[in-house]
């Protein structure tokens, strides 16, 4: 070879290789998580955790939730909606691949949608899948779904996580090996320590920038705060941070990002236990408990005050915590209406989870100053929901209610509330058959006004979320409308 | 010798037999159904009831029992309800991580203990063996999550030599692995070692005392000499006991130091099994750690008749 051409092939080269350094950014990730998924089937279980890991990034549905609530289509790339609301047709993208090999159709749609709601279906969200009459795989790039009435949360709800696509070929094992048809696949599950997710070929949808992702489970905020200042954890979307907030906020290499989720925070009471049942004790609770005091210490001053079930991120969000202004007096003269002047003695359960169980404190101290005393009683999750939820043994706890579009809960049969409105029962009969968006509003405002007089729970505030991530990560969700780690979108800045 | 050792394991099995009794028992009282758990709030009640129908809780809890026990014979430890992998293969996981971390904790524990015992006990009533037992005390009263915070903002914020948690697998090299240990085995080894060197130590000045010591010192034997060859080894008994102790409470007891590191270790399986409900994980965890105390017990046993001539001799 001659010398010039050494130098040609040399020079060429040294700038390849000069020209991918300064191209190529990261595309890699650690993301921290608090709490390791049970496992990774979204359609057969409740845990958040699961949703943070695979939702759009493994698994996609036929409709998607975006980072501002809003539906937007996935798998299928458009569909129309029959006069009488019942009808759904949807059109399906084709060349859709699951991460095993086999194609995405129409029938998969069928097998997803006719398993979650089969008799021995457990699908967390059962509910949202009973007004499915039938399911119909016209060809293979169209589905149709009709409904038994007409559903004005039908679209949003396929987008959940409880609705994302399996294939019957795959279903039995996503609970270890999750196989979907999104941009990144499943690589690997050191259990109680980390999952590997890594980018997916022949990718149907829009490309994605990283090329690994790894979810690491950090439960402690012991823990999580000098993972994120050593840079061994890059992106922590929930950060458990407790005090050392500012301590993050001062380094000039993390992103502190403090956003909204779903979680109305409630001092949920049993409305059906006296002396709960008068309203004037529950309007004499709502008074006398001052929003800001329990927000400051229940999370770090960050939440949202709210004055009924409704995130304030949500257009129909009307700001209602005027209602019951904080007002010990007035709070007096509620109790004294209901015959309670000296007060009485309750039980306060508070789940393990820091804004109730920090929360609890306050509201315990502020209903001594009007004469009711609050026990307040630790319990665990599973205590709570075999005891205060399903058997409702409580007088009063506090928990936030984290799904989307949940107000209906308060007309549920059986609800641990306890509480019963025939005049709001019949607006969620309403509301559920209505999908003109301006009615639904109307229907939202009157229902939200009901439950803010009514004091069925205090509504305290909405849970915050406090994002910290390097200060290169784009396209993290700032808030979260479900509860979810869409990793779709993110890169690192040059 | 035959006879002391076939009773040991006699006790040992009886152990085994009404451990496994009394966890079953104590898990079907406390409240709390796993279907449910899993399952959330939104759950629909033919859901909660479908799925409790397929982790087999339907059944009748003397049948359970039994069917659970007779898998432990055959080393079938079931399948968790939550992670719905074999309990065996989870326990496999987090033992890879709980027993070297355990190893290297207990080793630090030694060779910081014994000397400094030795150390104090030879200069009993001075100052150095007033700073030492200081120390000692110092290492008993710090809690150990603090000052394993204090070693992760020092080495891993601060100095950035190793990593400020987690634990990458043995699959990723003997290196890093042992990298991620070192610190939580710092954290884990001082308490441990603060204990055992008090226990050196008075356990060697109370064989001090004895007449052959000063028989030995009379006859002109050296005052080190003495201490190792004749004082140490008779006072070993007690310091193998609490050893012995220390190995089992390292293997599970770790929980606090697992989640101040993320370490994915027993303890936190446990743990995580417990408020998830995951009862059959929590039984086969609680189990090994049953067998494992036996058998550690049964090692102990053993070692003391080999420092022990008369234990050896006697059949």
């Amino acid at each position: 070879m001659k010398a010039w051409k050494i130098l040609v092939a040399a020079a060429v080269l040294g700038m390849a290789s000069a020209s991918t350094a300064a191209l190529a950014a990261r595309t890699d990730i650690v993301v921290g998580v608090v709490l390791e998924p049970p496992h990774l089937d979204p359609t057969a279980g409740a845990a958040a955790a699961i949703d943070e890991v695979v939702y759009a990034n493994v698994f996609e549905g036929l409709t998607r939730i975006t980072d501002r609530g809003e539906v937007a289509p996935a798998l299928a790339e458009s569909w129309t909606v029959s006069d009488d609301g019942k009808v759904y047709t949807f059109k399906l993208h084709t060349g859709v691949k699951f991460h095993d090999g086999t194609d995405f159709g129409a029938d998969d749609v069928k097998f997803t949608l006719d398993r979650a709601r089969a008799a021995d279906s457990t699908n967390a969200n059962k509910g949202i899948f009973e007004v499915i009459d039938t399911v119909e795989a016209v060809d293979p790039a169209t589905v149709k779904v009709t409904l038994k009435h007409s559903e004005g949360l039908f679209l949003y709800n396929m987008g959940l996580g409880d609705a994302v696509i399996v294939a019957p070929e795959s279903a039995a094992g996503n609970k270890e090996k999750p196989v979907g048809t999104g941009p990144f696949k499943f690589q690997n599950w050191a259990r109680g320590s980390s999952i590997t997710l890594v980018k997916a070929d022949g990718y149907w949808g829009d490309p994605v920038a990283l090329d690994r992702i790894e979810f690491r489970v950090i439960p402690d905020a012991a823990a999580a705060v000098p993972a994120l200042l050593s840079g061994d954890v890059q992106a922590f979307p929930n950060a458990p941070v407790g005090d050392a907030l500012d301590q993050l906020k001062a380094d000039p290499d993390l992103k502190v990002v403090i956003g909204t989720t779903e979680g109305e925070t409630l001092l949920s009471i049993n409305n059906k236990k006296p002396p709960f049942d008068k309203l004037a004790v529950r309007q004499a609770i709502a008074s006398a408990i001052d929003r800001k005091a329990v927000i400051d210490a229940a999370s770090n001053g960050l939440g949202q005050p709210i004055g009924s079930h409704m995130s304030p991120s949500n257009p129909a969000y009307v700001d209602l915590t005027g209602v019951y202004p904080h007002d010990i007096e007035k709070a007096k003269a509620y109790l004294k209406e209901a015959g309670l002047e000296n007060g009485f003695s309750a039980t306060l359960k508070l789940p393990p989870v820091a804004y109730a169980r920090d929360g609890g404190q306050v509201i315990a101290s502020e209903l001594r100053e009007i004469g009711i005393n609050l026990e307040i009683i630790p319990v665990e999750w599973a205590d709570w929901l075999s005891k205060v939820f399903t058997d409702k043994d409580y007088d009063l706890t506090i928990v936030s209610h984290t799904e989307a579009n949940d107000i209906d809960i308060y007309s549920r049969p059986g609800y641990y509330f306890q509480y019963e409105n025939p005049q709001f029962n019949k607006l969620m009969q309403e509301l559920s058959v209505t999908d003109d968006e301006a009615k639904r509003k109307d229907i939202l405002v009157e229902a939200q006004k009901i439950l803010a007089h009514d004091v069925p729970a205090v509504f305290l505030f909405e849970l915050p979320k406090i994002g910290v991530w390097n200060a290169k990560v784009e396209g993290m969700w700032e808030n979260s409308p479900i509860q979810a780690n869409d990793m779709t979108k993110v890169k690192w800045a040059d | 010798m035959t006879a002391y050792l076939l009773k040991r394991l006699a006790i040992g099995l009886v152990t085994l037999v009404a451990a496994s009794v009394v966890v079953f028992a104590v898990l079907e009282i406390v409240p709390g159904d796993p279907a449910r758990l899993m399952l959330g709030m939104n759950a629909t009640p033919d859901a909660v009831a479908a799925l409790r129908e397929q982790l087999g809780l339907d059944q009748p809890v003397l049948w359970r029992y039994l069917a659970w026990a007779g898998g432990l014979l055959t080393l079938d430890f079931g399948r968790s309800y939550t992670y719905s992998s074999p309990v065996i293969d989870l326990i496999a996981e987090r033992t890879a991580v709980s027993l070297p971390l355990a190893l290297i904790a207990l080793l630090l524990t030694t060779a910081i203990a014994i000397p400094v015992g030795l150390f104090a006990a030879a200069r009993r009533g001075r100052a150095t063996d007033a700073v030492a037992m200081g120390l000692s005390q110092l290492g008993v009263a710090v809690p150990n999550f603090w000052f394993a915070l204090l070693l992760v903002y020092v080495f891993a914020v601060w100095l950035r030599l190793v990593p400020a948690g987690g634990f990458p697998g043995w699959s990723a090299g003997a290196w890093p692995a042992l990298k991620a240990l070192v610190l939580p085995a710092v954290a884990l080894a001082l308490p441990q070692a603060a204990i055992l060197a008090r226990v050196t130590r008075s356990a060697l000045l109370e064989v001090l005392g004895e007449d052959y010591i000063r028989t030995a010192r009379a006859k002109g034997l050296p005052r080190s000499y003495v201490l190792r060859r004749h004082a140490l080894r008779n006072a070993l008994i007690p310091v193998l006991t609490i050893i012995g102790l220390q190995f089992a409470f390292l293997l599970a007891g770790t929980i606090i130091i697992e989640n101040v590191f993320y370490l994915p270790g027993l303890g936190r399986l446990v743990f995580q099994a417990i408020t998830q409900r995951d009862l059959i994980v929590v039984e086969g965890v609680v189990m090994l750690l049953v067998a494992v105390v036996v058998l550690v017990n049964l090692l102990v046993d053993l070692s003391y008749a080999l420092v022990d001539p008369r234990l050896r001799a006697r059949t």
